[in-house]
């Protein structure tokens, strides 16, 4: 038993080894002082997706490099960016895989064009079918 | 009997297509490694402070020398930024420049790390609340850049250096000299 709860804590210890040992960025946790820009900012970070634990998104998650970035996020609303310049910023450096809201690009057009023309081809059969038995 | 129309087997041959790109890709394993979309491009504009008391601080203008360089961001809190020590050490040896990015660490932190895994580094910059990382696309710790003398990103290595890492990374030092 006892060497089971040795064996834990030192799990633990290397678990905290891992961390870093700075105190979060200044605007990590703390909301930005006008209501406004803090909602902007909130609702960006939401689309956001987080590096270090890939699925959740920066305001859902607790890494550092999260927190790191919701800083980088709230100064840039503050000095008055909007959020679209900011999730550009973000693409520019990682490419679309850091935005959750989709974009029309090169390589997505199909997924939104596809289903409008299937919308369409139906249209035209069901046309054609109930049209003829008038 | 009449001939079914061969149009009839366009929607299964729609759906069989489907199914097997389908099983096609859930058998490939998703990959978590997240590229850097800055290579080819110059290096933000950063002035970070100094990490060690040893080593003078790192800013943008000091990779507009003509000198290709590699610029490593690591950690002392990380543990395969400790693997890769070998590795850099040869890569120092072998006559690469090797200036680094201490992520998010305390310079006390980054001293004992540095005496005890050694310090191939000529420059070392704190970037205490990740902004040089964010700002070159980087995604974690260790990570590698090969950057030349105009400061353009030219290349990539994600993860800790390994043996073979070597090679690669004086390979590309030379192609950014050209």
């Amino acid at each position: 038993m006892k060497r089971i709860l040795a064996l834990l804590l030192a799990g633990c210890a290397v678990a905290g080894a891992a961390q870093d040992s700075l105190p979060p960025a200044p605007y990590a946790y703390r909301q930005l002082e006008d209501p406004a820009r803090e909602a902007q900012a909130r609702a960006l970070m939401e689309t956001l997706r987080c590096l270090t634990c890939q699925g959740q998104s920066i305001a859902d998650s607790d890494a550092p490099m999260a927190g790191d970035m919701r800083h980088q996020v709230r100064v840039r609303i503050k000095a008055g960016e909007t959020p679209e310049q900011i999730r550009a910023w973000l693409i520019e450096r990682y490419g679309d895989y850091i935005s959750y809201k989709p974009e029309i690009g090169a390589t997505t057009w199909p997924l939104f064009a596809i289903p409008a023309v299937l919308l369409l081809v139906i249209g035209l059969i069901l046309r054609r079918r109930l049209g003829g038995k008038q | 009997m009449k001939p079914i129309r061969w149009t009839l087997w366009v929607p299964l041959a729609l759906f069989a297509t489907f199914c097997i790109l389908v099983t096609v890709q859930l058998s490939r394993p998703a990959s978590t490694v997240v590229e850097s979309a800055m290579i080819g491009k110059p290096l933000p504009q950063f002035d970070l402070p100094p990490a060690s008391a040893d080593r003078p601080a790192l800013k943008t203008a000091d990779f507009h020398d003509g000198q290709p360089k590699l610029l490593n961001i690591f950690a002392s809190w990380c543990v395969p930024c400790a693997a890769e020590a070998p590795q850099l050490a040869e890569l120092e040896r072998r006559g690469a420049n090797i200036v680094a990015v201490a992520v998010r660490d305390r310079p006390e932190d980054v001293a004992a790390f540095l005496a005890r895994y050694g310090n191939p580094y000529s420059r070392i910059g704190a970037d205490n609340f990740s902004e040089v990382q964010l700002g070159i696309g980087s995604s974690g710790v260790p990570e590698t850049f090969v950057v030349d003398g105009n400061g353009v990103i030219r290349y990539q290595y994600i993860g800790d250096i390994r043996a073979d890492g070597v090679e690669l990374l004086l390979e590309k030092l030379r192609e950014a000299q050209r």
